[in-house]
């Protein structure tokens, strides 16, 4: 039970910090439970669709399917939280205003929860499918489902959820004229970490190899294997040995996220037209 | 208009970063060296290679359950399904002990040695 109970926790870990932020980011906004709820959904059929082709999927690409398949959904990830974060910072303003006004904030917002729900899609769909496949590795093992095992499942999927609902009530607590700057941020380093853990796949994959050194090594401080090691390495993308082109797409991405921010911002009430 | 030049422009900048580090090509041949997993157990557990050069890790799952080929020290996470090889690329390395697992199975633990 107990090794069924870890797995599956650390591999819902991540999904539960990511869909706990998405919860927080989109507090409010009328119909995005069902948003969330379908992306996880997705997410979980997504999964088993990977893990029923892992073996074909590995093969791809003369070995490199996996790392090609983890690369683009995280890029697309990427795209999607950016994209999210430069809608915000457009209309985050005028939302909070219909909200207030007469929640009508439905149709607008759900442009923007359709990308988030994308997110969650593909952080359910890549934990997911490794749950999938061990669970599948320890019923053949074991000769079918046994009960230890389903009840070390359900006990590592509750504590995912557990996390899930603990990162969303602690964002929720920050007072709201201070949310929206606080979950810009939080998304922008979420979609950098991920733009760089995308890179560490094409390295792998050995398709990436210019400004591949290692730059740093901090694991003698916090090794990126660790407990808290690997919550950093969701929320901001910590590695300890990150490599040269790791960090150059890391700093680019929160860069061009926070430009695009600035470019699209709401314009001022002088310049009407710009709009 | 200036809006969508700058957008533009900063996706070209995150493209063209991909393309040319995809371009480049690394001179050296790897090193191969197989591995096979059997009754959750890596065969041979300690492997050697030489320091400096790039390594192709062939990595074949005998057995019916899927594997995931795991090390912190070599940065590599990959799955391996029941009856299927993957083929783990690790860059030139400094002599040391790289300590490799299976994700699923912990116990099933292998060093590569690097002298």
């Amino acid at each position: 039970m107990l090794p069924t109970l870890i797995i599956v926790f650390r591999e819902v870990f991540e999904a539960g910090l990511i869909i706990g932020i998405v919860m927080a980011v989109t507090s409010g906004v009328a119909g995005r439970g069902l948003w969330v709820v379908g992306g996880i959904a997705a997410g979980v059929l997504g999964a088993c669709i990977v893990a029923l082709f892992a073996g074909g999927l590995s093969q791809l690409f003369h070995g490199s399917g996996q790392e090609l398949f983890n690369a683009s959904i995280l890029g697309f990830a990427v795209l999607m939280l950016g994209w999210h974060n430069v809608w915000m910072a457009r209309h985050g303003r005028e939302l909070a205003a219909e909200m207030r006004a007469a929640g009508q904030a439905v149709v607008e917002g759900s442009k923007s929860l359709a990308a988030l729900a994308v997110v969650v899609a593909i952080a359910v769909l890549r934990e997911g499918s490794e749950v999938v496949l061990f669970l599948y590795g320890v019923a053949a093992a074991e000769g079918g489902a046994s009960g230890s095992m389903l009840v070390g499942g359900v006990i590592g999927l509750g504590l995912g959820a557990l996390v899930c609902l603990l990162t969303y009530l602690g964002l929720v607590t920050i007072p709201t004229r201070y949310l929206f700057a606080v979950t810009s941020t939080l998304i922008a380093l979420l979609a950098a970490g991920m733009a760089a853990q995308a890179i560490a796949f094409l390295e792998q994959a050995d398709i990436l190899t210019a400004l591949d050194q290692t730059v740093w090594d901090t694991s003698w401080i916090l090794r990126d294997g660790s407990f808290l090691g690997r919550a950093l390495h969701t929320l901001i993308g910590y590695v300890d040995q990150p490599t040269a082109m790791q960090l150059i797409v890391y700093a680019a991405t929160l860069a061009i996220i926070a430009l695009l921010m600035k470019v699209f911002a709401v314009p001022h009430q002088e310049r009407p037209r710009a709009a | 208009m200036i809006r969508n030049v700058s957008a533009l422009f900063g996706l070209a900048v995150l493209a063209s970063l991909f393309v040319m580090s995809a371009g480049a090509v690394r001179a050296d041949d790897p090193v191969t060296i197989t591995i096979t997993i059997k009754d959750r157990k890596f065969d041979p557990a300690e492997v050697h290679a030489p320091a400096g050069k790039p390594i192709a890790l062939s990595v074949k799952n005998l057995d019916s359950i899927a594997a995931e080929f795991e090390s912190e020290a070599l940065h590599v996470e990959k799955v391996v399904p029941p009856g299927r090889e993957a083929v783990v690329r690790i860059r030139p390395l400094e002599p040391g002990r790289y300590n490799f697992f299976d994700d699923f199975h912990r116990a099933t633990q292998g060093v590569l040695v690097v002298p």
